[in-house]
């Protein structure tokens, strides 16, 4: 492109810009009682036509100075040592569940305990770790089962008031209630899969919506049970097995700091929290991985890749869709009992149609089926709302245009490698004559 | 009985708006396959557009309805257009070609992005318009209830109606909707025969923008009140329109769009107020299982 061609190309953009933002950003509706009454704000669309100018000409120029880079190197390389320059993330992908994953669990486990670690720090980690485990939860179904879910956030509600219901009129404690959260959760999967999983993808993306809406309009509605949009407060906090978090415990119970001889500080509930959903992330790993290797983590990635084929194979896929829908759903309601426990009070509006897509963003940025690009992605979606907190007004608008950006920037996810499990020839070992 | 043809009456105008926004997805999956999210953020953009051009001609002096009304409706389509033009342009083409999830991510962003611009440039809080067109027709005297049709849904059903026939006209004999059928089938194939497949996508964008603005017009005049959050329940019920009618087809979402509609009256009407949602996604769930395709969609043969 000349000079000339991108300047042109860049006035057009602003000229768009204008003409967008004239009528929104122009005019502002004020109320005066009666009819709207109008403000002008031209002076905001001339910052917006030269920030689009501005920003138009940069991109430009950055890619052809990329383009032209690249040419270069392709020129000087060989085509073998080219590909490999090609991006350094796909290369980290590659290499990132062997190393990155144990660090990043290393410093999972530290981090308490590290200078910087405050109540807000630990805090946040928490919140990162619940996303985390939704993450993996939901990449079971859409990272490894290739089946499109958009109200996964329907299981966590699931999970969430199970545990808020069952501990607060029945007394039950917050391990006697997780496996039946989970269960239950995975009951509503099957429910749900059963008669829509024999559908195509996209069909299965809508119902799976209308489903987290139906859950969310009937915790609204159902007010005797749910509590309806105030939701339900006062859930017990969870004890440490049995010895709970308490300055002064009731008489005839020893409390947590009297057990361990210290002395009583707030903290020690929000790092046993911590370290709770921690090691429920952890399982979530641990299961997904070792999944993978059983004939039906197999079949999930089959599935993915080929269903004609699979069918042809003798797998059923109903059943095989039913498993990975109803295993995602049982570890999206550990998360939800987890949260309703930590929280301590839970209403539907946490539960609302943005969190499914936050936590499908999680699964899609970090490169699908891909453990460790979840937690980044997780950390990233979860903390930059939270580093833009001073502008507390546009952080959504920043997390829309984040997600838009990278999946424009790395469609295929941050860390997004899609190898097989299995290799017919495995690294090392010749084709054709491998076996003695 | 009375009670029952009202509430048709109010079903058919709520379902006119639905297929007149289920047209935009259903458009857009049939060209790319791709879910436009942001589709439903597009309409109420075009609402939002309809509520303040209202303000201003209010302002100006420009009072005598149908003038109003039709400056309204072109500057809401044009720039309503453009809008979906540039979210067509910036979130999905560069993703054209990558794999199936990317642009439905990049849409769900989208969406997040349009409905907070709207809610930091023109506040979170509820815009009322004044109502303009007043009055209707008794068409039938019970002895409790009276059923009218006001002047309004009659425009309503009546706009809709010759925007569908125009846009069928559209699709079947222009060149656009030969090139855009021809997309549809094969964009590879048809570029390699000269069609500008990036361009008739786009046109499609525009198109489906544009029909959502003009309901986004009407649901403005409709209700009378406008806010940054309409565009997602609107946007969910008329992509399960086009579902239900068949994702893809153009009469299946205007025959979804129309079922929507009445479901969602009917429900309201007879049982309860609250779960008309529900009512709505679990008639689609059921449709589904028997007709996988939904009402008038082709059975898809998939093929090694």
């Amino acid at each position: 492109m000349t000079a000339a061609e991108r300047l042109k190309d860049a006035i057009m953009a602003a000229g768009v810009a204008a003409l967008l933002a004239l009528p929104l950003i122009g005019f502002e509706t004020v109320d005066t009682g009666g009819p709207l009454g109008i403000k002008t704000r031209f002076d905001y669309i001339a910052y917006a036509a030269i920030a689009v100018f501005l920003g138009r000409l940069g991109m430009r120029i950055a890619l052809d100075w990329r383009r032209n880079y690249r040419e270069s190197l392709a020129d000087k390389l060989d085509p073998v040592d080219a590909v490999k320059h090609k991006s350094v993330l796909s290369d980290l992908g590659r290499k990132a569940d062997k190393w990155l994953m144990p660090a990043l669990i290393g410093f999972a486990i530290i981090m308490p305990f590290l200078p910087f670690a405050n109540r807000t720090v630990i805090d946040l980690g928490t919140v990162v770790l619940i996303y985390v485990m939704l993450g993996w939860g939901l990449n079971i179904v859409v990272g490894l089962a290739g089946l499109l879910d958009l109200g996964y956030v329907a299981f966590y509600a699931v999970g969430a008031y199970t545990f808020a219901l069952l501990s607060m009129h029945f007394g039950f404690g917050f391990w006697e209630t997780l496996p039946l959260a989970g269960l239950l959760a995975a009951t509503f999967g099957v429910v749900l899969g059963f008669p829509v999983l024999r559908l195509r993808g996209d069909y299965l993306a809508i119902v799976t919506l209308g489903f987290g809406e139906i859950i969310r309009v009937i915790l609204l509605n159902w007010q005797p049970v749910t509590g309806g949009p105030a939701g339900i407060s006062g859930i017990p906090r969870p004890s440490f097995f049995g010895f709970p978090f308490a300055a002064d415990p009731p008489e005839g119970t020893t409390s947590f700091h009297q057990l361990f001889g210290l002395e009583f500080a707030s903290l020690h509930r929000i790092i046993f929290l911590y370290y709770l959903i921690l090691a429920l992330a952890l399982i979530t790993n641990i299961f997904t991985m070792r999944i993978r290797k059983l004939p039906v983590g197999r079949a999930w990635e089959a599935l993915r890749e080929d269903e004609i084929a699979c069918t042809a194979l003798g797998i059923n896929p109903t059943n095989t869709k039913l498993t990975a829908f109803a295993i995602g759903a049982m570890f999206g309601g550990f998360a939800g009992s987890f949260f309703a426990a930590r929280q301590g009070f839970i209403s539907p509006e946490s539960f609302s149609f943005i969190e499914s897509a936050v936590i499908l963003a999680i699964v899609v940025l970090g490169g699908m089926g891909s453990q460790a690009g979840i937690v980044l992605a997780a950390a990233f979606l979860t903390l930059l709302p939270e580093v833009a907190r001073e502008f507390s007004l546009f952080r959504m608008l920043a997390f829309g245009a984040a997600m838009v950006l990278i999946m424009v920037w790395r469609p295929q996810g941050l860390l997004a490698h899609r190898e097989p499990t299995m290799r017919l020839h495995p690294a090392g070992t010749k084709p054709g004559g491998g076996t003695p | 009985m009375e009670y029952f043809l009202q509430q048709l009456i109010n079903g058919l105008t709520l379902g006119a708006v639905y297929a007149l926004i289920a047209i935009g997805y259903t458009m857009v999956y049939g060209i790319i396959g791709m879910i436009n999210f942001a589709h439903g953020e597009i309409y109420m953009i075009g609402a939002f557009i309809a509520v303040i051009t209202f303000s201003i001609l209010g302002i100006v002096g420009i009072t005598w309805v149908p003038l109003a009304l039709l400056i309204v409706l072109i500057v809401s389509m044009i720039i309503t257009g453009l809008y979906g033009w540039t979210v067509e342009r910036i979130a999905y083409r560069p993703l054209r070609g990558s794999f199936r999830l990317a642009p439905l991510i990049s849409a769900i962003g989208m969406s997040i992005f349009l409905q907070n611009y709207v809610q930091i440039a023109q506040g979170a809080k509820i815009k009322p318009l004044q109502p303009m067109i007043r009055g209707g027709i008794e068409l039938m005297k019970g002895e409790t209830f009276s059923v009218t049709i006001s002047y309004l849904q009659m425009i309503i059903m009546a706009m809709t109606l010759a925007l569908m026939i125009g846009f069928s006209y559209l699709i079947s004999a222009t060149p656009l909707g030969r090139a855009q059928r021809a997309c549809e089938q094969d964009r590879m194939m048809a570029s390699l025969l000269g069609v500008n497949a990036d361009r008739t996508i786009s046109l499609t964008f525009v198109l489906g923008a544009v029909l959502a603005a003009v309901a986004g017009v009407m649901v403005s005049l409709y209700y009378g009140v406008v806010d940054f959050y309409i565009g997602f329940l609107a946007g969910l019920k008329a992509f399960t329109a086009a579902v239900l009618g068949g994702i893809g087809s153009l009469p299946g979402a205007m025959l979804g769009g129309l079922l929507i509609g009445l479901i969602e009256a009917f429900w309201s009407a007879y049982f309860s107020i609250e779960y008309k949602d529900v009512a709505v996604f679990t008639i689609l769930v059921v449709v589904l299982i028997f007709r996988p395709t939904g009402l008038l969609g082709r059975p898809e043969v998939e093929k090694v």
